[in-house]
C-alpha cells in the first residue's frame, strides 16, 4: 500500500495522498459555499494527517488561494462578487487587521492572553449564531403575520433590517454598489470591514466567519454577494499569503496541489449550490457550522478543568469538526443534485 | 475633492504596505521563519527538481509557487466550466429568490 503514500520534498513526510483530496473536496465545498477560507477545519485535518503543524498552515493557505481563485471565477459568472466592495471592504480590513494583531502584541507584553481570547471567540461565535437564529425567527414571524393577513411576504423580505437603518446614515462620501443594489456612504463598509479585521486580528484568522454575516447584516448585502464578495477578498489575501508562508518555508506546494484537486471539484459543487439554495438556506447552515466550531473550541477550553478527559475532549473537538465539514459536504452535495436535476428536467419541458 | 484622492490614496498604499500581517494570519496565525534544507536524497523526478530549487533558491521557489496555484485554478475552472457546460447546467444566471 506503499502506492498510497506521497513523500513530501520539503517537510520530508509521508502522507496519505487520498486523505488530502477528501480533506480538500469538503472544505472547497464548504468554502465555495460559504464563502470561507475554512483555516478552522483544514489546519486540524492536515495535522492530523501528518502535517508538522507550521506546515499544516502554510499549506492550507496556499490552497486556500487556489481554491478561493476557482470559487470567485464561479460566483462572478453568476453575477455574485461585487468587486468594488470588496476592494473598498480591503482597505477596512487591512487596517482593522494590523491594529488588532498589534493589540493582541501589546496585551501578550501585559499578560497571557489566549484564554481571553478563546472567550472573545466564544462570545463572538454566539452572537453570530445568535443573530442569524433570531433574524431567522423574525422572518418566519413576519411570514406568519402575512398569511394571517391574506397576504405572501415579499421573497427579498428580511427578518432584521439593521443594515437599512445603517444605509439611513449618509456621511459623505457616498457609494453607490450596483451588484449589492445598496447606496450607502462609503464610511459603512469601511468601518464594518475595520471592526471585523480587527476582530479576525486578535482572533488570529482570516476572518470569512466574521465578514460574511457582517456582509449581510451590517452592510445589507444579498446573503449569494456576500458570500462572492467575501470569496474575493480569501482569494486577494490567500495568494499574498501563500507567496510569505513560502519564502519562510513552511508551504508543501505538492500537498498544496493535490489537495486542489479535491478542493477544485468541491469549489464548484459548493458554489453552484449557491444556484439552488435560497439565502436563508445558506444562512441557516452557516449557524450551525458557527455552532459547531463554537462547540469545538469550548471543548478545547475546558480541557485544563478535566485533566481526565483531555484525550477525550481533543479527540471529540477533532470528530465534531471533521463531522461537521462531511455533513454539511453531503447535504450541500445532494442539494445541488437535486437543483441540478429540477434545471435539466425543466429544460426538457420547455423543449417539448 | 482633491484632498479626498488624497487621502484614500494614502489609506489604499498604507493597507498594501500592510497586507503581509493580514496575509500571515489568514490560515490561523504565526509566521516565524524557519529554515529547513530539503533531504533530496530519497527523492527522484520531479520532485527531486522541486525539492533541489526550494535548497537552490528561496525567492524562484516561492514565485513559481505563487504562479503555479492560480494557473492550476484556473486550469481546473476551465476544465469544470466545460464538464458544467457538458452536463447542462446553465453556468451565466441564477434567479434571485430570497435575500
Amino acid at each position: 500500500m506503499d502506492w498510497l503514500y506521497l513523500l513530501m520534498p520539503i517537510s520530508g513526510v509521508s502522507i496519505f495522498w487520498p486523505g488530502l483530496i477528501i480533506l480538500g473536496v469538503g472544505v472547497g465545498i464548504i468554502g465555495g459555499f460559504f464563502g470561507m477560507g475554512g483555516a478552522w477545519m483544514v489546519t486540524p485535518g492536515l495535522n492530523i494527517l501528518g502535517f508538522p503543524m507550521a506546515f499544516a498552515i502554510g499549506t492550507d493557505i496556499a490552497h486556500m488561494a487556489g481554491k478561493s481563485l476557482i470559487s470567485t471565477l464561479r460566483h462572478g459568472k453568476f453575477g455574485n462578487v461585487d468587486y468594488k466592495l470588496g476592494v473598498i471592504m480591503l482597505i477596512g480590513t487591512v487596517v482593522g487587521f494590523e491594529v488588532g494583531a498589534q493589540m493582541v502584541m501589546w496585551l501578550e507584553r501585559i499578560g497571557n492572553i489566549n484564554i481571553i481570547v478563546r472567550w472573545i471567540y466564544i462570545l463572538l461565535l454566539a452572537f453570530i449564531a445568535w443573530m442569524v437564529f433570531y433574524d431567522l425567527h423574525k422572518r418566519v414571524q413576519k411570514e406568519k403575520a402575512a398569511k394571517a393577513q391574506g397576504e405572501v411576504l415579499d421573497k427579498m423580505a428580511t427578518g432584521v433590517n439593521w443594515a437599512q437603518a445603517l444605509h439611513k446614515i449618509h456621511i459623505p462620501p457616498m457609494v453607490n454598489l450596483k451588484v449589492s443594489g445598496i447606496y450607502c456612504s462609503l464610511w459603512l463598509p469601511v468601518t464594518v470591514s475595520f471592526l471585523t479585521g480587527w476582530l479576525a486580528g486578535i482572533l488570529g484568522i482570516g476572518g470569512g466567519l466574521i465578514r460574511m454575516p457582517a456582509l449581510i447584516y451590517l452592510v445589507g448585502c444579498p446573503t449569494h454577494v456576500a458570500v462572492g464578495t467575501d470569496l474575493f477578498e480569501v482569494m486577494i489575501s490567500g495568494l499574498y499569503g501563500a507567496g510569505t508562508y513560502t519564502y519562510k518555508g513552511r508551504t508543501e506546494l505538492v500537498a498544496a496541489m493535490v489537495m486542489l484537486v479535491g478542493a477544485a471539484i468541491g469549489a464548484q459543487i459548493g458554489a453552484v449550490a449557491t444556484k439552488y439554495i435560497q439565502g436563508y438556506g445558506i444562512r441557516i447552515a452557516f449557524g450551525i457550522c458557527v455552532i459547531g466550531c463554537a462547540l469545538s473550541i469550548i471543548m478545547k477550553m475546558i480541557q485544563p478543568l478535566m485533566p481526565n478527559l483531555t484525550t477525550f475532549l481533543d479527540n471529540s473537538s477533532t470528530v465534531l469538526i471533521l463531522g461537521l465539514v462531511s455533513g454539511m459536504s453531503l447535504y450541500i452535495f445532494y442539494q445541488m443534485v437535486k437543483g441540478v436535476k429540477n434545471e435539466l428536467a425543466e429544460k426538457r419541458a420547455g423543449v417539448q | 475633492m482633491k484632498r479626498i484622492r488624497k487621502l484614500w490614496f494614502l489609506a489604499v498604499a498604507t493597507c498594501l504596505w500592510m497586507l503581509p500581517a493580514l496575509a500571515a494570519s489568514a490560515a490561523g496565525g504565526g509566521g516565524a521563519p524557519i529554515v529547513i534544507v530539503s533531504d533530496t536524497r530519497k527523492l527522484d523526478g520531479i520532485m527531486r527538481w522541486w525539492g533541489s530549487l526550494y535548497n537552490e533558491s528561496h525567492l524562484q521557489f516561492t514565485l513559481l509557487t505563487v504562479v503555479l496555484i492560480p494557473v492550476t485554478g484556473c486550469i481546473f475552472g476551465f476544465i469544470a466550466d466545460i464538464v458544467m457546460g457538458w452536463i447542462g447546467i446553465d453556468l451565466t444566471k441564477r434567479k434571485v429568490h430570497e435575500h
